[in-house]
């Protein structure tokens, strides 16, 4: 494709090489414009097909499906609580740990970290956050969930046995497998992640805003705290919306340790399930049409969430970019 | 000079200091128990007739090479159908797109398909291919292809931006036109970066699983039938995990391993990459 190859014309015509210029140009572009658009249609043939392959279940079960809580194969009545808690909660569990742990690696990286572990604890974290999660499902139902069950479990039952709604939120025998735990490995897997993008956020701080403020006898906490982070506040908030979405849809590593119980209990130790485990365990063995549709429907309304949160992680992003990110 | 207060402000300044480096011996810690267990475990685990057996049943020596094979064909299936699209969506966003409205619509639409959950993509190949053609191994292959394209077309588009206008406007002085200019100019001098996103998508993709249960299925056997149900590695981990058997749960660390290795290699090869680049 590299060379134009005028030597074959007799004799040189210019017009008509012009326009056989213009022709593949137009093609080309062309191309690249419909490959472009098959991206938008990818999305919008994800959002179609969900429609319809929960359209049965939708007929059938209406708006209530949202909040009602029973799912049974046998007299195939389903709702899609169960499995909304269990998602919304692990996630804000998950964050709950991983960003200000995330936020502290980034800290550490950007601020006190000596220059020669910079570059090797950076690279590290980078690439743990490629791993997949399969293998943190693996780690975490034969490694992490024995750890919680005997040691933070039995702990966290103990300590807040008398304070009126904690004692609630941790009670029970600690299973191992469970919302928790689920939450927890989450938590490690999306902290590579969230002290990766904050850390990238940070670096775009122009340094002499910092040397500015170093100079007027700021401590490092107030530099962090009243320079840097008001800086970098909307990119740090959408690396955490990016973790979210992240969190939201994470299926393998959550199947594992879940415990894959449809209800909602009040500690946050018992087995649940999530809208992604929920699918992953009992699509293969849905055999009604209504029953796969209303995962199916699960799956809508993961969508439903995740977009939103990623949309609005996008547009939070964009708007840095556009403003401050300067590079 | 306050004493009270500046002795609260190196306190508040000891204690930020304290949280951070615990913050990062946390995270580091898990992050380094991950690999610990992976390594101790995975290689015990590991043997040749994991390379040279296909899965079996539990007892009997079996290995995963049905597995890594069918892996390995969806890969360069994916690949092979993806990357093309993505490469010509990127440039179509860096070099006519630019800043107009459709590019920012069609760039909104890439950025949320590249986070959004794997198993969304598994529904949606589902219902457009497994429910006309059944299980297989092209079902398989298409719903990793749909994560594929996202992550390159992003990837194109970075580094296309990265190719300074001014090699762009000598190849059009030279009277170039523009579509030769982009293939002969533009997509070489991003030739290292492009490939760089190939490699991450491929590592993307090696390790998911979630997607290909309900479109390639799985398959006990040997089989390199593309239309047939074909085995993937990151599925036989979970099936084997979740079984009762002690030399199932061996294989399956052997295969969480496998992969592992092969992802991490492939992020530092790209890594590599860029940084000769630069």
């Amino acid at each position: 494709m590299a060379g134009i190859a005028l030597e074959n014309y007799g004799t040189y015509d210019r017009a008509n090489t012009v326009r056989r210029f213009g022709r593949g140009d137009a093609r080309f572009r062309l191309l690249t414009l419909s490959a472009a658009l098959l991206v938008v249609a990818i999305f919008l043939g994800v959002l179609i097909s969900l429609v319809l392959g929960s359209w049965p279940s939708i007929k059938a079960f209406g708006l209530p499906f949202i909040w009602t809580e029973t799912w049974n194969p046998v007299t195939e009545k389903f709702g899609a609580l169960g499995p909304i808690y269990g998602t919304l909660v692990t996630s804000i569990i998950a964050m709950v740990i991983a960003v200000p742990t995330g936020i502290g690696i980034a800290i550490f990286l950007t601020e006190i970290c000596p220059s020669a572990l910079k570059r090797p604890i950076g690279t590290a974290i980078e690439l743990l956050a490629g791993i997949p999660s399969i293998v943190y499902g693996i780690w975490g139902m034969f490694m992490l969930a024995p750890l919680l069950q005997t040691t933070l479990q039995p702990w966290l039952i103990e300590t807040f046995a008398d304070v009126p709604v904690l004692s609630g939120l941790f009670e029970g025998p600690p299973y191992g497998l469970g919302l928790f735990t689920a939450a927890f490995i989450l938590s490690i897997m999306i902290l590579p992640f969230i002290s990766a993008v904050t850390r990238d956020v940070f670096e775009t701080v122009p340094p002499m805003l910092k040397e500015a403020a170093y100079g007027l006898g700021c401590t490092r906490w107030e530099v962090m705290w009243r320079v840097v982070l008001p800086y970098s506040r909307t990119g740090v908030v959408g690396g955490c919306m990016l973790a979210l979405g992240r969190a939201l849809g994470e299926t393998m590593a959550i199947t594992f340790v879940v415990g894959n119980a449809h209800r909602i209990a009040s500690s946050l130790l018992a087995p649940g399930t999530t809208i992604s485990a929920a699918i992953a365990n009992e699509f293969t063995e849905a055999e009604s049409e209504l029953y796969r549709s209303s995962l199916i429907e699960l799956g809508l309304i993961l969508c439903f969430i995740t977009f939103v949160v990623l949309a609005l992680a996008q547009l939070m992003l964009r708007r840095l970019e556009a403003s401050g990110g300067k590079r | 000079m306050n004493s009270v207060l500046y002795a609260r402000r190196r306190l508040t300044d000891r204690l930020f200091l304290i949280f951070s480096i615990s913050a990062a011996l946390f995270g580091l810690a898990w992050l380094a128990a991950i690999l610990y267990t992976l390594l101790t475990q995975g290689l015990s685990g590991l043997s040749l007739t994991v390379f040279t057996e296909s899965t079996k049943s539990p007892g009997s020596h079996g290995g995963l090479l049905n597995a890594i094979a069918g892996s390995l064909v969806m890969s360069i299936l994916a690949v092979a159908a993806g990357t093309p699209i993505g490469i010509l969506a990127g440039t179509y966003l860096a070099e006519y797109g630019r800043t107009t409205r459709l590019a920012g619509f069609i760039r909104f639409f890439n950025d949320i398909l590249l986070s959004a959950p794997s198993i969304i993509v598994g529904l949606f190949i589902y219902e457009v291919v497994v429910r006309n053609f059944g299980f297989s191994a092209i079902a398989g292959a298409a719903s990793l292809m749909v994560i594929v394209i996202p992550v390159v077309v992003r990837t194109t588009e970075n580094m296309l931006l990265l190719v300074p206008g001014s090699l762009r406007e000598a190849g059009a002085a030279l009277g170039a036109p523009i579509s030769h200019v982009i293939r002969s100019v533009t997509w070489r001098a991003a030739r290292a970066g492009i490939v760089t996103g190939v490699l991450l998508a491929v590592a993307r993709i090696s390790g998911e699983t979630a997607p290909l249960i309900f479109t390639a299925f799985g398959n006990q056997f040997w089989s390199t039938d593309l239309t047939a149900p074909i085995a993937s590695l990151p599925q036989v981990i979970f099936n084997y995990a979740n079984s009762a058997y002690d030399d199932w749960h061996r294989l399956a660390w052997a295969g969480a391993f496998i992969i592992t290795f092969a992802v991490l290699t492939l992020s530092i090869v790209a890594r590599l990459l860029e940084s000769k680049r630069n």
